[in-house]
């Protein structure tokens, strides 16, 4: 595991980022994406390579409750999920985010039933923005590595403690092998030491945790989830440089912007299909075409000024994401719309794009097709979805 | 026997020392009753782990905290589950001599909890489970649950002309949590509190997962007066309705055989869940309680051959 160069999946490679950040506890339960991180973690255990309590759960909401459990005894947590596992979990979403446990959950992006695909898509994470964890989106399985390391620190800097969900576009991620650089066990521990909670269930000092507020308390706590969610942007820029100081790479916190500066047209996209963007996005440069990627590597918090600075230039926005609300359009680019609102003097036009539903490939063709739509002038209808290469439509 | 009672307590190794006070439960509430009894003999070396409930609606109303101990509100489904990772965590932190136990009600136990709970009892892991058995949802205003007994009425089945209050008989969860192959359940009632206090011990002994099914009369559901709680817990047992049993390592066990039942009305006769029953309806129930013990006796002696 100390090698450092290995050929890992992106599950892999967030295995491996587990096994380096020593979680104590770590609760299970089987779905297609995901398992193959659990199986890792369950071999590396069975082996003696890694130790923890590592335990097979009987669904996917009582993982979360477990780590829950024994989050508040105060150790290190991991589980993993996908689709309708996260589903599952909705419950367990929301109370891990208001009860301030730490908890670091890999979701391995992955379609929503009906109709049923095993296939990738964005809408399982997506559809639980509101649960109050931290969401963040990982491009690549080095990125999914490190991120998997770096979401410890996040979750668990006392300005933060909320939850993270790390996402990995399923299958295009989850099961693709790249080559992935494995930090050192001891550059992990320097950068992740063992986790120190402030408060934790203990014999000396008893708590009662998880309680009831009614309407006098409950705007303040909730009050003080949106603090430390604000917390966590800064905070996850500060654990990204101090990452690139011990380990060596950094990502430049919660949006990568490429080629954005001087871009009249900018593409805005999450997860692995922006490998893909900015190759188009190098293309098109080539050419001679003002356009540039903007990467969101954070939807909770959500980086609304960086979106602002990024997008200062820029006039035609699309969004690009594997996620549609029925009835209105993609929420990352009713996201990013919102962002904008506050632009002084001008207002630049988004549209949003959905693709990739299920696993449907997204192709260079058809984001250069992006591209061009962004290009022409015609005015779409506000809030229409533009739907890339979405297959024949049967009408009965 | 010239032991007073408190001696008698005392001898039981139950601490005087009361860990859960201060509640806002209602006047006669048997639940609250087996969760400080049950905390009295565990002492304060615990983990207490309670879903959304009776005992959560009346123990953590911010900022006033009933539990004397650690504990957390759990999801409604989420008991058992809560507890296996409590107790990981205790085992990761080296953590000697500590009970982790929850305390849900019939509904968070017969019915949405049930999944989780059979999962935790499977694994073996080392929680103590009590479900306090009030026979319905009472924190929401007494809805049927799985283990609502027939013919109760709950204001979800209603005593009505046509239904005549619930359809359904109750759930055995002893039954199914011994056919686990758990390491220690119980059935006990807080009218036989050192019954109920030598099966926690006796949980908090075991290695492996136990499971303590305590009836707790609710006066506010089942429509009696307050003072009677005790007496009417005591009553379901001698009645035979409810009766008391353990089961260790693979053997079933009797706590309290009975040669003769205590007439059944006298139980019925005091609670308005029941009132509307006809006399068909009650021998039904008499029919039911008698087949269950005889289910239970021709298990013995079988196991005894």
């Amino acid at each position: 595991m100390n090698k450092e160069k290995e050929f890992l999946s992106g599950n892999e490679a967030v295995a491996a980022a587990v096994a380096l950040a020593r979680p104590e506890v770590i609760a299970v339960y089987p779905i297609t994406p995901q398992t193959t991180i659990v199986e890792k973690l369950a071999e590396w255990v069975a082996n003696g390579k890694i130790q923890t309590q590592y335990l097979n759960m009987e669904s996917e909401h009582s993982a979360l409750s477990a780590v829950m459990g024994a989050s508040a005894m105060g150790v290190r947590t991991f589980t993993s999920t996908s689709s309708q596992g996260l589903l599952y979990m909705s419950e367990c979403l929301h109370y891990a985010a208001g009860g301030r446990f730490p908890i670091v959950m890999v979701n391995a992006n992955r379609a929503v039933a009906l109709p049923w695909s095993i296939f990738g898509d964005q809408r399982d994470s997506i559809s639980q923005l509101e649960s109050g964890w931290i969401q963040l989106y990982a491009e690549n399985a080095q990125e999914a590595l490190d991120l998997t390391l770096q979401s410890f620190a996040i979750a668990e800097h006392p300005e933060v403690m909320l939850p993270v969900m790390l996402n990995v576009d399923g299958f295009s991620l989850t099961h693709t092998y790249e080559p992935v650089h494995v930090p050192l066990a001891e550059k992990v521990n320097q950068f992740l030491p063992p986790y120190a909670p402030t408060f934790r269930m203990d014999l000396e000092h008893p708590l009662s945790l998880g309680f009831s507020a009614g309407p006098r308390d409950n705007t303040a706590f909730k009050i003080k989830q949106h603090r430390a969610q604000l917390n966590a942007e800064k905070v996850l820029e500060q654990v990204d440089r101090k990452y690139g100081e011990i380990i060596g790479r950094s990502y430049g916190g919660a949006v990568e912007s490429y080629y954005t500066e001087d871009a009249e047209r900018t593409i805005v996209t999450l997860g692995s299909i922006s490998g893909l963007v900015r190759d188009v996005v190098d293309t098109l440069r080539a050419a001679g075409e003002k356009v540039g990627l903007l990467r969101l590597r954070s939807l909770r918090p959500f980086p609304a000024a960086r979106i602002r600075e990024a997008l200062a230039a820029t006039s035609r926005i699309g969004v690009l994401e594997k996620n549609v609300s029925a009835g209105y359009e993609g929420t990352v680019a009713t996201h990013v719309r919102g962002a904008l609102q506050t632009l002084q003097g001008r207002q630049p036009q988004v549209r949003s794009f959905t693709g990739g539903l299920s696993g449907r490939d997204i192709s260079a063709k058809d984001i250069r097709e992006i591209y061009a739509d962004l290009q022409s002038d015609t005015q779409s209808t506000e809030n229409e979805v533009h739907w890339v290469d979405p297959g024949v439509i049967y009408e009965s | 026997m010239s032991l007073d009672l408190s001696e008698r307590i005392a001898k039981l190794g139950f601490s005087q020392k009361e860990l859960f006070v201060g509640h806002k439960a209602c006047a006669g509430c048997g639940g609250t009753v087996a969760v400080r009894l049950a905390l009295q003999t565990l002492g304060p070396r615990v983990f207490v782990g309670v879903p959304a409930g009776c005992m959560s609606a009346v123990a953590f109303l911010y900022p006033q905290m009933a539990f004397g101990v650690n504990a957390m509100i759990s999801t409604f489904a989420g008991t058992a589950s809560l507890l296996t990772g409590i107790r990981a965590a205790a085992d990761a932190q080296g953590l000697r001599d500590v009970h982790v136990v929850g305390f849900s009600g019939d509904g968070g136990t017969a019915d949405i909890g049930i999944q989780a709970l059979s999962g935790a009892v499977e694994r073996g892991d080392k929680i103590i489970y009590i479900c306090y058995d009030n026979e319905a949802y009472m924190n929401t205003g007494i809805q049927s649950s799985g283990a609502t007994p027939f013919g109760a009425s709950t204001t979800t089945s209603p005593a009505g002309s046509v239904y005549h209050g619930n359809q359904k008989n109750k759930k055995d969860m002893f039954e199914i949590i011994a056919a686990h192959g758990i390491a220690y359940a119980a059935t006990a009632s807080i009218g036989y509190p050192q019954d109920y206090i030598r099966k926690v011990k006796k949980a908090a002994e075991t290695d492996g997962t136990s499971y303590i099914h305590v009836l707790a009369p609710c006066p506010t559901g089942w429509g009696c007066a307050t003072e009677l709680t005790a007496e009417l817990a005591r009553l379901a047992v001698d009645t035979g309705l409810w009766p008391l049993q353990e089961y260790t390592a693979g053997t079933y066990a009797i706590s309290k055989d009975l040669s003769t039942f205590k007439p059944i009305e006298e139980y019925l006769r005091v609670q308005k869940r029941y009132r509307h029953l006809l006399p068909e309806e009650i021998e039904k129930i008499v029919a039911n309680r008698d087949h269950h013990w005889e289910r239970i006796r021709n298990r013995l002696r079988s196991t005894a051959n």
